[in-house]
């Protein structure tokens, strides 16, 4: 299971971590976002090394400002605590994996 | 090789799966970039038949999705780069290598948004430039925002912005509305919906912001150029269908749709059919693409037999 993220852990879990974590941002009303949801869980528990969490945008509004996120699902991989990749919509299971492989 | 394929995870491609499937011809369906379909970025489908009181669209991708695989049905992610149909079997490449060959295809790869290509929308995209209010409304909360399009899907969309937006301008290229008329009025009647007439947009502004801060427009009949200083731009000027990677081998007419045999679902070459909105501009509900894929499974079904 992906990593449960908030405005009160967002520090201390991604931008003071030290290495590669992926951010899905999404909510309960997006369709896409339910697409990719159980595909994020899945990865979450595959990728060794790597720390996968979620962002309710619903509930966590200054998360999302913080990082412009203006359309959902967005997805941003953090290196070190800084923004190394940002795309966003919903994509296959594999695509996601190789974006992230990148960064690893 | 499989007997079927099918492209595409919308309704079309699902209610396919669903029969081809009960018929134990174990199809495999290749979900594509956007897993599920224009169903997935709409919100409730109250016309869904069975569902009083209406689904949201998810929830019946869903729905479908599990009632496919009850049968037998595959699911394959992945993106087709290139496809032979004239080959036997039929080859269907997929983004990475993987090569899968078929005897029958039913091609459901539906339709997205169309762009309208001015400098600034590529580069801002997911930055304030969306195709999808339903998606992207939540974001602009007390932001002023522009919609493009004259149609019912833009007029919805502008309504459904005010939710959330503190003005919606209505950019449109002529000076009356597309839409049916009780979508006019409900939009003409609300005070947060403005009219730009007679205006086309020329650019998005704010790539050195790294979002959208305002749209250029420009009216036709004077030629008056005017920037509307907005957070969002929503653009909503129609579909095109899904069909680039079979140019030369599948007949299209001049928008893209796939040409079928008048009342069937049989293309141009044997074997390959299509379904729902790849080969349907006129109507484009969920419940027609689902019945154009029961009837491309059954026309494939049957070609198959005929074949043995």
């Amino acid at each position: 299971m992906a990593l449960e993220l908030t405005s009160a852990n967002f520090d201390e879990k991604v931008t003071n971590a030290e290495g590669v974590v992926v951010v899905d941002f999404w909510a309960p009303w997006c369709g896409p976002c339910k697409i990719m949801s159980p595909i994020v869980d899945e990865l979450a528990s595959e990728m060794d090394g790597v720390t996968i969490g979620k962002v309710n945008v619903d509930e966590h509004q200054d998360v999302s400002m913080q990082f412009n996120v203006l359309s959902i699902p967005t997805f941003i991989i953090f290196k070190g605590g800084q923004v190394v990749d940002q795309f966003a919509g919903a994509m296959g299971k594999d695509a996601l994996k190789a974006r992230v492989e990148k960064h690893v | 090789m499989r007997d079927v394929v099918i492209l595409g995870s919308g309704p079309a491609g699902l209610s396919a799966a669903i029969y081809a499937a009960r018929a134990d011809l174990k199809p495999v369906v290749v979900h594509g970039p956007q897993p599920g379909g224009q169903l997935t970025t709409t919100t409730e489908v109250e016309n869904w038949p069975g569902e009083p009181e209406g689904i949201d669209g998810t929830a019946l991708i869903q729905k479908l999705n599990k009632q496919a695989e009850r049968f037998g049905t595959e699911y394959k992610e992945g993106w087709v780069t290139e496809v032979d149909l004239k080959s036997s079997p039929k080859t269907i490449m997929l983004e990475g290598g993987e090569v899968i060959e078929t005897k029958a295809l039913i091609v459901a790869t539906g339709a997205s948004a169309k762009w309208l290509g001015v400098p600034g929308e590529e580069e801002l995209k997911n930055k304030g430039v969306s195709a999808c209010a339903t998606c992207d409304g939540f974001f602009f909360r007390g932001k002023d925002v522009v919609v493009v399009g004259g149609g019912d899907v833009a007029m919805e969309e502008a309504i459904f912005l005010t939710k959330f937006a503190t003005s919606v301008t209505v950019v449109h290229r002529r000076d009356t509305l597309r839409a049916s008329k009780p979508m006019q009025k409900r939009a003409m009647e609300n005070e947060k919906i403005a009219f730009e007439w007679n205006n086309e947009v020329q650019e998005i502004l704010g790539q050195d912001a790294g979002q959208v801060t305002g749209v250029r427009i420009k009216n036709n009949q004077t030629g008056e150029e005017k920037v509307l200083e907005v957070g969002g731009y929503f653009v909503a000027i129609g579909h095109k269908p899904n069909t680039d990677i079979f140019k030369g081998q599948l007949d299209m007419d001049e928008k893209g749709y796939l040409d079928v045999v008048p009342g069937r679902t049989q293309t141009n070459i044997e074997g390959v059919f299509a379904a729902g909105d790849v080969a349907d501009h006129l109507y484009r509900q969920a419940i027609t693409s689902a019945g154009t894929g029961c009837a491309a499974a059954l026309d494939a079904e049957r070609w198959l037999a005929e074949q043995e």
